[in-house]
């Protein structure tokens, strides 16, 4: 096996979202445990660049790693009370959630080792143009995504107006 | 080349790191955060399947880009409520989000 520079950056990658993932649900402080997050999601970007994927990678970077992280570490700061870091579980739970999670993780990597899969792509990446990314969302044919579009547009503008009214103040009430 | 199982593989750990997470974890942001972690790994899924198994289609691309979209709807929100019950029991912690209970 020749090791290229996509190799070496696989592995690279690899290596960063195995540790950060594991970092993010291992550390105390909950502004380390969002900073790792915003690590394994940067990370995952460079898994779509490296898949050909660019406008994904472009997507998740902007939208997960710009949008979302603001909003965990605005709420982080804004719901900041005493106790947060201190996260006592019970031993017994705690070796209980282990077992299982290293079970299911056994059964899933068992699965997928003995599958076969029958891979057909070639190393060569091939990118799709955004023109097509943009036809296929707009049109109604049939690789078209015009009805889950719009859903999803419609869906945002829920939920901006549900978080407005939710978390408004109430002055009235009292 | 890289083969589809390695990809996987990375998918498949940062799964289980949520799941250990959310079931671990006793402050309810922490627990959001574990759920980005699942749902960063089945996207990566979607975009794997899609570019090893069907080059030529374009179905888990979108699968993908819908994903994204919807978790950030999804966190918006709950980050909305979770602001709510601070401002009414100055606390965030799961044991003590229990006024709706009985």
């Amino acid at each position: 096996m020749e090791i290229t520079v996509q190799t070496v950056v696989f592995y690279f990658l690899a290596f960063f979202i195995v540790l950060t993932s594991i970092l993010t649900v291992t550390t105390q402080r909950i502004v380390r445990s969002a900073t790792y997050l915003l690590f394994t999601l940067f990370a995952t970007a460079g898994i779509y660049f490296l898949l050909g994927y660019s406008f994904l990678g472009s997507v998740q970077m902007a939208v997960y790693a710009g949008g979302i992280m603001i909003l965990y570490v605005f709420s982080i700061l804004l719901t900041r009370a005493s106790g947060d870091n201190v996260e006592r579980i019970k031993c017994s739970k705690l070796i209980a959630v282990l077992a299982s999670v290293i079970v299911g993780a056994g059964i899933v990597l068992f699965i997928l080792l003995t599958h076969g899969f029958i891979s057909f792509a070639d190393s060569s990446v091939t990118e799709i143009p955004v023109q097509v990314i943009g036809e296929h969302l707009i049109s109604t044919g049939r690789n078209g995504y015009l009805l889950p579009f719009e859903v999803i547009s419609v869906f945002l503008l829920a939920c901006i107006i549900a978080a407005l009214l939710i978390a408004r103040k109430e002055e009235d009430k009292k | 080349m890289i083969s589809i199982e390695s990809y996987l593989i990375i998918s498949t750990i940062m799964m289980f790191a949520g799941i250990y997470g959310f079931l671990t974890r006793h402050n309810v942001l922490a627990m959001l955060i574990s759920i980005e972690l699942m749902l960063n790994a089945t996207d990566i899924n979607f975009a794997v399947f899609n570019r090893m198994l069907y080059p030529e289609g374009q179905e888990g691309y979108f699968f993908a880009l819908f994903s994204i979209a919807m978790s950030a709807a999804e966190t918006a929100v709950a980050i909305a409520i979770m602001i709510h019950i601070y401002r009414h029991i100055r606390s965030i912690q799961v044991e003590k989000l229990n006024k709706m209970k009985w």
